[in-house]
């Protein structure tokens, strides 16, 4: 027995979601009396590799294998199908991303294993093993039994904790065999988000609707996201108006976020908005129409112009910061 | 090209989501049910390429109950050629997967294509699972597909970026946002010809379940929203450090 958590790292280096994904792994492993274990693919050093005994890995694999240089959902299935045999893993857990939205559900045919999708919380049960998981895009929860040997988890992001729980960590080489066809589809290019914060990634989301009325008033919020260190997101009829990217969409058909703090600007809150950001730890509505239907929802809230309002706010959110 | 396309039947977007039987069963009562819409971005994309002279034969499928054969129809109605409904209450992504996979391989496809996940359960499964029933490619959440001479080109989006893919048949993809700009909105001429057009239905294979809905929940009403007044925005900063403990 044990739990196996796929983590990934960027340029030799793990983000906070890795960590999430290990606390989560090492209380199931607790609560089954078993080890957590991890693997990872490509270059990365020493010093990130023992990151993830921190929060309670006993072992890591680092994949060195050339060929996986590229994603690929066959190649990496087949890597940590032997991974997880190797070491008769019964739990494998990714995160809710794309990689693992993309290796899980092969994995779940290729080991004859239940997969539950965007989970949000520890197991309920170990037996009949049950968690929770997300449903009708955020506006309701459901709980799913999985009755396989094998299980398998996809976590949302932001669903748990990160614990620190040292553990000495073992570092392991691993060399997968590849099957010969898992590129028949070829990676011809990457293109890489640069110096931007996703918005699946961030703790603080800073987010504008139709409110701002034109694409060029969008330099306030900004400042925002800036003065916050947080990330950019923005409501449908933004992004399908052309005034901001796609990856910045949030909502039931665009990316469900679940950061710590949620600013939402000038976004009536249409049904199809709240259910992708309504697991937002904490919501902020700024709007002109105290009926706006964001303010059910929110938190705290500001009847207000926002372009009355935000350069206000900014400047108070400034004051705050330099003071500490 | 010959595609076969899964058609999500599921409750419209702004539909209030409720539970019946001790919150064991979707409440049905008052909901339009409509083809999901990453699965209409996903069937305007191949229209599109139709439409701009790229031979090709779409085949719509789903597996549901007889209730689902309206969803069918209209994408039948949007412009898909055919369609297939297998006769099942599907219960798990990989029995509908299994499902798909068999119609698959008694038809002579080139592609599947479905969306990147259902609005009512996404899991986001049934494509891959597809792609492992079969043993060829799968692609999620793609935010591109064109021809590119015999091949595709497809764009995937990957934790931190996008990779761009050249892809020959075969293979399963799933749509994300950027597959299509607007989602076709089907005319009068598409509806009465789709009442005409072949809805096939067949039985499903055997396929055991490993996954089980046991009880649904309605998000936890959160207490009523605390107004700032506009002209004191520094009680919110005090608010989301002190109290919130967000900042």
């Amino acid at each position: 027995m044990a739990v196996l958590i796929y983590t990934e790292n960027f340029d030799g280096k793990f983000k906070k979601a890795s960590y999430e994904l290990i606390s989560y792994g090492v209380e199931i492993a607790k609560q089954l009396g078993t080890e957590t274990i991890a693997v990872t693919i490509g270059e990365i050093g020493e010093e990130s590799l023992k990151e993830l005994g921190k929060y309670g890995a006993k072992k890591v694999f680092k994949v060195g294998n050339d060929e996986l240089k590229d994603f690929s959902a066959q190649a990496y299935t087949a890597l940590i199908q032997q991974v997880a045999t190797n070491n008769n893993a019964d739990i494998i857990i990714f995160g809710n991303n794309p990689s693992g939205k993309a290796i899980a559900p092969r994995l779940a045919v290729e080991m004859n294993a239940g997969l539950a999708a965007a989970v949000v919380a520890i197991p309920s049960s170990m037996s009949p093993f049950t968690v929770k998981k997300r449903a009708y895009s955020g506006k309701a929860f459901a709980d799913v039994v999985v009755n396989s040997d094998v299980k398998i988890i996809t976590l949302s992001q932001n669903s748990y904790k990160v614990v620190e729980a040292p553990e000495d960590i073992a570092i392991e080489d691993f060399v997968a065999e590849i099957p010969a066809n898992s590129y028949l589809v070829k990676p011809t290019d990457v293109v890489k988000n640069t110096g931007k914060l996703s918005v699946t990634d961030a703790d603080i989301l800073v987010s504008a609707g139709r409110g701002l009325k034109a694409a060029e008033n969008w330099g306030m919020v900004e400042e925002m996201a800036e003065i916050l260190g947080a990330g950019l997101s923005c409501s449908r009829p933004v992004s399908d108006l052309g005034w901001r990217s796609h990856d910045e969409h949030v909502g039931q058909t665009g990316k469900v976020v679940s950061p710590n703090l949620y600013i939402a600007v000038g976004i009536s809150g249409a049904v199809q908005h709240l259910a992708g950001v309504n697991g937002s730890k904490v919501m902020v509505c700024i709007n002109t129409d105290s009926d706006a239907p964001f303010f059910e929802a929110a938190d705290y809230g500001i009847v207000g112009d926002a372009f009355d309002v935000v350069p206000k706010l900014n400047e108070a959110f400034k004051k705050f910061i330099s003071e500490g | 090209m010959k595609a076969l396309i899964c058609i999500g039947h599921v409750p419209d977007t702004t539909s209030k989501v409720k539970f019946t039987d001790g919150d064991t069963k979707f409440d049905t009562t008052d909901i339009q049910y409509i083809v999901g819409p990453y699965e209409e971005l996903a069937l305007t994309r191949l229209l599109d390429m139709k439409d701009a002279g790229t031979e090709m034969h779409i085949t719509a499928i789903n597996v549901g109950t007889s209730e689902t054969e309206a969803t069918l129809r209209k994408a039948l109605a949007m412009g898909a050629d055919e369609a297939v409904r297998v006769n099942a209450d599907p219960t798990d992504a990989a029995f509908v997967a299994k499902q798909i996979a068999e119609v698959y391989k008694n038809g002579e496809f080139d592609c599947v294509v479905t969306g990147k996940e259902s609005i009512d359960y996404n899991g986001g499964q049934v494509e891959g699972m597809i792609g492992a029933f079969l043993d060829i490619p799968s692609v999620s959440g793609a935010s591109l597909f064109e021809l590119d001479g015999q091949d595709v080109k497809l764009e995937q989006e990957i934790d931190g970026g996008k990779q761009v893919l050249s892809a020959s048949f075969p293979f399963v993809v799933s749509a994300g946002k950027g597959f299509a700009k607007e989602p076709r909105i089907p005319n009068m001429r598409g509806i009465m010809m789709a009442r005409r057009k072949k809805l096939e239905v067949v039985e499903p294979i055997e396929h055991n379940n490993m996954t089980e809905v046991v009880k649904h929940y309605l998000p936890e009403a959160k207490p009523a929203c605390k107004l700032v007044p506009a002209d004191n925005v520094e009680e919110l900063v005090r608010l989301l450090h002190e109290e919130a403990k967000v900042i």
